[in-house]
């Protein structure tokens, strides 16, 4: 708990809320990013794109390059560098941007997931 | 939004399907239990920015400057096969944050709301928000083991749920008992495009 709170009491700003924090330090104040970027839309880092190879991206970008090095999802990448979804979604538009990596958003549709898709997450599941 | 695609120098790269699970139900309710239980990878926390500015509407201007705190929501991970995954996202335990709901329930498969039968009014506005929504969901009853177990169809009264929506006992300590209700789930999603998984 806060003995004292910053500024004016703020009903958001409590012990259940978490930590005070300035998030968006390191996206040079920027609190948009260009695209939405789903929970679970894949990011997959271009062909030959090594992180070592751009020396002038900010660590947090350069990492960002390093783990799509396989598809890896917009949550899980937030997890690994412990920042907020919308502080990896600007860091994520700087590289789309930059053409440095691709983000596959999951596809939205009537029929998606289908019946065969439905099945196969059903005997997955009982195969656990 | 769309996609972009991205041609991967001819190198056969799979970007999976992802689908999206909600984990729901009041405060101790075992949300966090059930994930990790069912998680394929150590449980992971990711979190989400609240602002004191433009909350609910698109106008976030001027935030950067503004404090600001985190919600976390716990997610997991079952891979299915190559090309199919599915995400489990802990919905925020208070209130308040319902209007993070929203973004985690977009898109979603559908949804469990864990039922604690020493409280269980506390799941209420779960049921509520996907009722109204038409986001098909499960009640998993998480049986503690120092409560008398309740008859499901006492629950359902309770609960005043729909005939239709399928209710579970389970453990959300236990991978097994909580594959079952994630099973209960993806065959009512199945039902409700009349589609029905056979059983196998």
């Amino acid at each position: 708990m806060r003995t004292e709170p910053p500024g004016p009491q703020h009903e958001w700003l409590d012990g259940d809320a978490g930590p005070v924090v300035r998030p968006y330090t390191l996206t040079g104040g920027r609190v948009r990013s260009a695209a939405g970027f789903d929970l679970v839309a894949f990011v997959l880092a271009g062909a030959g794109h090594d992180a070592a190879a751009h020396p002038q991206l900010p660590p947090e970008h350069r990492r960002l390059v390093a783990l799509a090095g396989h598809p890896v999802s917009v949550a899980e990448l937030a997890a690994e560098l412990d920042l907020a979804v919308g502080v990896i979604r600007v860091l994520l538009g700087d590289l789309l941007a930059q053409g440095l990596v691709a983000v596959h958003e999951p596809p939205t549709g009537g029929d998606i997931p289908n019946d065969d898709i439905l099945k196969a997450v059903v005997s997955g599941l009982r195969a656990l | 939004m769309d996609s972009v695609r991205y041609d991967h120098a001819g190198s056969a790269v799979t970007v999976p399907l992802a689908l999206k699970i909600l984990i729901a139900g009041g405060f101790g309710a075992g949300k966090t239990t059930l994930v990790s239980a069912l998680s394929e990878v150590r449980p992971l926390q990711t979190e989400e920015v609240l602002t004191d500015a433009g909350i609910g509407t698109d106008d976030l201007s001027g935030v950067e400057g503004k404090t600001t705190t985190t919600v976390a929501m716990d997610f997991g991970r079952i891979t299915i096969n190559d090309d199919l995954q599915v995400y489990l996202f802990g919905t925020p335990g208070q209130d308040r944050f319902w209007f993070l709901w929203d973004e985690l329930a977009f898109g979603a498969l559908g949804a469990v709301v864990l039922a604690d039968t020493r409280r269980l009014a506390d799941c209420f506005p779960s049921i509520d928000y996907f009722e109204q929504r038409g986001i098909p969901f499960v009640v998993g009853v998480n049986c503690f083991e120092d409560t008398r177990r309740f008859d499901l169809e006492t629950v359902r009264r309770a609960l005043d749920l729909d005939p239709d929506v399928p209710m579970v006992l389970c453990d959300a300590r236990d991978r097994q008992s909580g594959k079952l209700v994630l099973i209960s789930l993806v065959e009512h999603v199945a039902r409700q495009r009349g589609e029905p998984v056979p059983a196998t």
